[in-house]
C-alpha cells in the first residue's frame, strides 16, 4: 500500500487527480502508518479513526468543485493540527489535564478555513502543555519523540506537528510559534517551519499563551507546501483585532529561484561560543551556497539580542498568567471536587488550578504573576516592554540595509530526553535565537541544512520584514533547491 | 461638637450600561430579562481561543457620552485587564481602561439652592460589564446567569466636589436627565443598567486634608443614595463627636434597615495587576470621529432651558423642571403646538402632574396621557366649563381610564354651570338665607363675600362657575342697596 503521506501536496494532488485517490484511501493509509510508526513517535495528542473515516467519506461524497466553488487547494490533503487550536466539537485540550475533555462549540479561524479548502483533518498533535517548553516533554500525555533518535526530544512546543510531519504521518501540520515552537522543532526534525508575521494569520481560536507574540504556521516537508499551506491560513479576520488588514499575496508565486543581489544580513550576536560546531559548520556550508548564486553578505548587528530571553520570558509569562486564569474549573476541562462535597468556590478553583496544571504551568503562571504585581510591575513588566522596543529598533535598522537575516535556528541539534528538564533555564536558551523575531513581529522560517555527524537535523533560519514572507519564501526555496547535501528521511 | 463647623466631601462613581444591540466586544444580543445563558457565545464565555473584538456603536455611544459630559476625549486609548479570580466574570479578568481611558476631566453642572454648582468628572472609561451569580442559601451551590457577561458598561467617576446628600441627589438626577437627552442607556437602577457607589467623608471646615472615606455600595435608586449618604453623613459626625475614628471601610446601605452596615466578608487589599490587553491594539481616535459626533450630539438639557425661557416666556424654575425630564419637556412642546398656552401647560405639567408621578413614585414615560387630552382639558377650563378644581379630578381620570377630558365631563354630567339664570336664581336664594352675612359684607367685611360664594357652590355641587357666582352675588348685593 501506498503511503500517501510522503508526497508533497502537488505530488499527491497530480495522484487523487490521475488515478482517482479518494480520500477514504488516504485515510487508510494514514491508519496504517499510524498503526506502525505512530508507537514509535508519539505524535499526536488525539487520534481518532472513526473520525477521521467519517471525515473522509463526506469528502468523498463530494466532488473538488462541489466542496468549494473557491477552489479547494487542499482538497483530500491530510493536515494535522496542534492541539491548542480549536477544532469544533472534538478534544482540543493543549496536553494540559486542566483541559480534560474539552470540545470546543467552535472551529479557529485556521481550521474553518482549512475545512473550506477540503483538506483532510487527521488529528492534534502533542504539544509542550499550554506550548510551554521546548521539549514536548511537559504533555500530560508524555513525550514525543525525535523521528531520528527516540531517545531525542523533538523540539516544542510544537514537536507533535513536526514529528507527525517528518515521520511521514501527514502530509501538512500546523503548529503555533510563541517565542519559536514551530522553528525550533522544525529545526530538530528536519522540516521546514514558518512563523508568519505578527497579523498575518488570525489567532481567533488558538489558545492564547502570549497573545501579543504567538502566531500560527506551517510546518511541511518542503517550501513549496509551506507555502501552499500559508496561502490557506494568512488573512485578516474580524474575530481578531490584532490581524492585519493587508492584502494576501500568492506565496507560491514567491516560489523563485533566484536570490541574486538579495542582501542578506548575518548578525554577530548570534554566534556565539556556545554554538555546536556541526551547527556552525552547515550554516557556512549554506552561506556559501547562497553566497555562489549571487547573494550578498553582510555582518550586522542586533545589539540588545543578549537579553530577549529574558524579555520574553517577562512578557510571555505575564501575558499567560491572566491568559490561564481562566481555567477554574467552573466552565469546562477538569474540575477537583472535594470528596466531602464541602468546598467553597474559591477552593475548588485552587484545587482544581493545584492539580490540573503541570510543574511549568506553574511556574510561569508564578513568574508572570509576580512581573505584574504591584511594586514590580515597573521593574519587570514595563522594562521588558521597553527593552522590547529596543530590540524591535535593532530589527528596523538592520533591514534598512539588509533584505534577510540569516542565522542557526537553534545552538544544538536535538538534545536527550529528560536531559534539561530539570534545568528550566538550560532549556530557556534553546529559543535563543528564535525568540527575538516574536518579540519583533517579524516573519521567520527554519528549514533544513544538513545534518549533525551523529545524523541529526539542523536547521537555518531566515528572517525578513513585516509582512515580507514573499522575500523569505523565495531565499529558503531558493537554498532548498540548491543546497548540497542528501536528504536521509529518519529509520523508523 | 457643632455640626455647622463641619463639611462634607462626596465623590460618586456611576457603573452605566448602554443600551447597544450587542455586547461590548462579540455579536451576543444586548438584553435584560432574557433566560439564563441563552444571550452568550464563545467570546463572552470566556472561552479558550476566543478574542475580543470592540463594538463601534459601544465606541461611539460612550464618546457621545464624554462629549456631553463636556470631558476631553484622548487621542489615543487602550484597553486593560482587571485580573482577579470570581466566577461571574469567565475570563477571570474584566476588560478595562487603566492608565490610558477613553476621556478626562469634563464637568456637570447642577443648580442647588446657593445657585449653579459645577461638579467636576474625574474620567468617563468603557469596561465589560460581568455575570450575575445567585447563591444557593444552604451554601451547597451557586448560580451562574451569563447573560449579562460582556455588556456595555461606562465609568462615570466625579470629583469629590460634591458637599451634600441633596447635591449627590441633584447631581444623579441632572446625570440620568442627561443620558436619556442622548438615548444611550435606560438609566434603570432597579434593574442594574445604572449603579452608583459613593465615597463620604467628613472633616472640620479649617481642616485641609480630606477626612477618611468610607465607600458605600448597594443603593438601588436614588432617593436610596441619598439616605444612605445623609444616614453615613449622621454616623460620621456621632462617631468624630464621641471621639471615635472613622475606619476607612466599604458599607453596604440596608434599604430595610435604613442604615448602613460594614461589609461582612473582609475586604481584602486587590491587587489587580493591571495591564494593556494584548487581543486589543492601542485605538487612535480621530479628531475626525469626535466631531462628526459632537456635531450630531442633540439638544442638550440646559440650551433647551434657556429655549423654553426665551421661546414660551417661561420662568427660570418652570423651564428647569420641566427640561429635567426629557420625555415632558417633549410633551410640553407637543402640547404648546396643539394649543398656544405654555404658561398653564407649564403649570399643570409641574404642578398636577408631577405630584402624580411623586406620589405613584412612577416616571413620565409610563404615563399614557397624550398631549391632546392635557391641552384638551385646559381648553375646557379656559372656555369656562369646568373650573380648575373640577380638572384636578378629571386629570386623574383622565390618567387612570385614558379618556379624554370632553367624555369624562360629558358622561358625569361634570359640566359647569355657567347659566346666568339659574346662577341668579340659587344667589337670591343664598342672600336670603344668610342675611346676617350680607349685611356683613355691606357693612365692610370683604371676606364675608367668600362664605356667600361657597354656599352657592355647595347648592351646586360645586358645578358653578365661581367667577359668574362671585359676579353675580356682588351685583344682586350692589342692586339691592340702590
Amino acid at each position: 500500500m501506498n503511503n500517501f503521506c510522503e508526497f508533497s501536496v502537488y505530488q499527491l494532488l497530480e495522484c487523487i487527480r490521475k488515478d482517482n485517490v479518494k480520500a477514504t484511501d488516504i485515510a487508510h493509509s494514514v491508519i496504517d502508518r499510524y498503526n506502525n510508526i505512530e508507537p514509535k513517535v508519539s505524535g499526536f495528542a488525539h487520534f481518532d479513526k472513526d473520525i477521521l473515516l467519517e471525515r473522509a467519506a463526506i469528502l468523498d461524497s463530494q466532488s473538488r468543485e462541489e466542496h468549494s466553488p473557491a477552489g479547494s487547494m487542499l482538497f483530500k490533503i491530510p493536515v494535522v493540527v496542534k492541539d491548542n487550536i480549536c477544532v469544533y466539537d472534538e478534544l482540543t485540550t493543549c496536553a494540559s489535564k486542566i483541559l480534560e475533555g474539552f470540545r470546543p462549540p467552535y472551529d479557529a479561524t485556521v481550521v474553518k478555513k482549512l475545512k473550506e479548502s477540503g483538506a483532510l483533518l487527521v488529528g492534534k498533535a502533542n504539544m509542550d502543555e499550554f506550548a510551554f517548553g521546548s521539549s514536548c516533554e511537559t504533555s500530560c500525555y508524555g513525550p514525543t519523540k525525535n523521528p531520528y533518535d527516540s531517545e531525542r526530544i523533538p523540539g516544542g512546543s510544537s514537536g507533535g506537528s513536526a514529528a507527525l510531519t517528518a515521520s511521514d504521518q501527514t502530509v501538512l501540520a500546523l503548529g503555533s510559534d510563541t517565542g519559536g515552537s514551530i522553528r525550533q522543532p522544525a529545526a530538530l526534525c528536519g522540516v521546514v517551519g514558518l512563523k508568519p508575521t505578527y497579523g498575518r494569520v488570525s489567532r481567533y481560536g488558538l489558545i492564547a499563551f502570549g497573545s501579543s507574540l504567538d502566531q500560527i504556521g506551517p510546518i511541511t516537508r518542503d517550501v513549496t507546501d509551506c507555502a501552499m499551506l500559508l496561502n490557506i491560513i494568512a488573512g485578516y479576520d474580524e474575530m481578531d483585532s490584532t490581524s492585519a488588514d493587508t492584502a494576501v499575496p500568492d506565496y507560491t508565486k514567491a516560489l523563485l529561484d533566484d536570490v541574486k543581489g538579495l542582501r542578506i544580513g548575518i548578525p554577530k550576536e548570534y554566534f556565539i561560543d556556545g554554538l555546536d560546531q556541526d551547527v556552525r559548520a552547515r550554516i557556512d556550508d549554506a552561506i556559501l551556497v547562497l553566497k555562489e548564486l549571487g547573494a550578498k553578505f553582510k555582518e550586522i548587528s542586533l545589539p540588545h539580542t543578549e537579553y530577549a530571553v529574558s524579555v520574553y520570558y517577562i512578557v510571555g509569562c505575564s501575558e499567560a498568567s491572566s491568559n490561564l486564569a481562566r481555567f477554574d474549573g467552573v466552565k469546562y476541562g477538569f474540575r477537583r471536587q472535594a470528596e466531602s462535597g464541602k468546598q467553597s468556590l474559591i477552593d475548588m478553583c485552587k484545587d482544581t488550578r493545584g492539580a490540573g496544571f503541570g510543574l511549568e504551568a506553574k511556574r510561569r503562571i508564578i513568574l508572570g504573576t509576580y512581573s505584574l504585581s504591584s511594586g514590580y510591575y515597573d521593574a519587570y513588566y514595563l522594562k521588558a516592554q521597553k527593552v522590547r522596543t529596543l530590540i524591535k529598533k535593532d530589527f528596523e535598522k538592520a533591514f534598512s540595509d539588509c533584505d534577510i537575516i540569516l542565522t542557526p535556528t537553534v545552538p544544538t541539534p536535538a538534545f536527550k530526553i529528560g536531559e534539561k528538564i530539570k534545568d528550566p533555564l538550560s532549556m530557556y536558551l534553546s529559543d535563543i535565537f528564535t525568540i527575538p523575531a516574536n518579540l519583533a513581529g517579524i516573519p521567520a522560517i527554519s528549514l533544513p541544512c544538513g545534518y549533525s555527524n551523529d545524523g541529526l537535523p539542523i536547521g537555518l533560519q531566515l528572517m525578513a520584514k513585516h509582512f515580507d514572507e514573499e522575500t523569505l519564501i523565495r531565499a529558503a526555496y531558493t537554498y532548498e533547491q540548491n543546497s548540497k547535501w542528501k536528504r536521509i528521511k529518519p529509520k523508523l | 461638637m457643632d455640626k455647622k463647623h463641619y463639611m462634607t466631601t462626596i465623590g460618586l462613581e456611576i457603573h452605566l450600561q448602554l443600551s447597544t444591540k450587542t455586547k461590548a466586544f462579540c455579536g451576543c444580543v444586548n438584553e435584560f430579562g432574557k433566560e439564563p445563558n441563552t444571550a452568550v457565545c464563545p467570546v463572552c464565555l470566556g472561552l479558550p481561543g476566543s478574542l475580543p473584538v470592540l463594538n463601534k456603536e459601544y465606541f461611539y455611544r460612550a464618546i457621545k457620552v464624554a462629549l456631553s459630559l463636556n470631558c476631553t476625549v484622548s487621542g489615543r486609548m487602550r484597553f486593560d485587564r482587571k485580573n482577579y479570580f470570581y466566577p461571574d466574570l469567565p475570563k477571570n479578568y474584566q476588560i478595562s481602561q487603566y492608565d490610558m481611558p477613553l476621556s478626562n476631566k469634563g464637568y456637570l453642572d447642577i443648580v442647588t439652592a446657593q445657585g449653579l454648582k459645577r461638579i467636576g468628572i474625574t474620567r468617563v472609561h468603557m469596561e465589560e460589564d460581568a455575570g450575575k451569580l445567585i447563591h444557593d442559601e444552604n451554601g451547597v451551590f451557586s448560580l451562574i446567569d451569563l447573560n449579562r457577561t460582556g455588556t456595555p458598561l461606562l465609568e462615570i467617576v466625579s470629583e469629590p466636589d460634591i458637599s451634600s446628600p441633596e447635591e449627590a441627589h441633584l447631581y444623579l438626577k441632572n446625570l440620568k436627565s442627561l443620558l436619556e437627552y442622548l438615548d444611550v442607556s435606560d438609566c434603570n437602577m432597579e434593574e442594574g443598567s445604572l449603579r452608583c457607589d459613593a465615597n463620604i467623608s467628613i472633616r472640620q471646615k479649617q481642616q485641609k486634608e480630606l477626612g477618611t472615606k468610607v465607600e458605600l455600595k448597594n443603593m438601588n435608586s436614588f432617593k436610596g443614595v441619598k439616605r444612605a449618604l445623609e444616614y453615613e453623613q449622621k454616623r460620621q459626625l456621632e462617631t468624630i463627636s464621641a471621639g471615635e475614628e472613622i475606619v476607612q471601610e466599604t458599607r453596604l446601605w440596608n434599604e430595610d434597615k435604613k442604615r448602613t452596615e460594614p461589609m461582612r466578608t473582609k475586604e481584602e487589599a486587590h491587587d489587580y495587576r493591571y495591564f494593556p490587553d494584548p487581543d486589543l491594539a492601542d485605538f487612535t481616535i480621530s479628531q475626525d470621529i469626535v466631531e462628526k459626533i459632537r456635531e450630531s450630539l442633540p439638544e442638550m438639557p440646559q440650551v433647551k432651558c434657556s429655549r423654553f425661557k426665551n421661546e414660551y416666556n417661561l420662568s427660570e424654575y418652570d423651564a428647569s423642571v420641566l427640561i429635567m425630564d426629557k420625555c415632558m419637556s417633549d410633551f410640553f412642546e407637543h402640547c404648546v403646538k396643539l394649543y398656544a398656552q405654555p404658561k398653564s401647560i407649564a403649570n399643570w405639567l409641574i404642578g398636577e402632574l408631577q405630584s402624580y408621578l411623586n406620589e405613584h413614585n412612577s416616571e413620565f414615560k409610563f404615563l399614557s396621557i397624550t398631549p391632546l387630552h392635557l391641552t384638551g382639558m385646559i381648553g375646557l377650563i379656559d372656555k369656562g366649563v369646568i373650573s380648575n378644581k373640577m380638572a384636578k379630578g378629571i386629570l386623574v381620570e383622565i390618567l387612570s381610564t385614558g379618556k379624554t377630558a370632553e367624555n369624562i365631563v360629558k358622561e358625569k354630567g361634570l359640566s359647569q354651570l355657567t347659566d346666568q339664570s339659574a346662577i341668579q336664581e340659587l344667589a337670591y336664594e343664598v342672600l336670603k338665607e344668610n342675611p346676617k352675612v350680607k349685611d356683613d359684607y355691606i357693612s365692610g367685611k370683604r371676606n364675608a363675600l367668600g362664605f356667600l360664594v361657597g354656599q352657592l357652590m355647595k347648592k351646586t355641587q360645586g358645578k358653578a362657575n365661581p367667577v359668574v357666582a362671585n359676579q353675580m352675588l356682588k351685583y344682586i348685593i350692589e342692586k339691592d342697596k340702590t
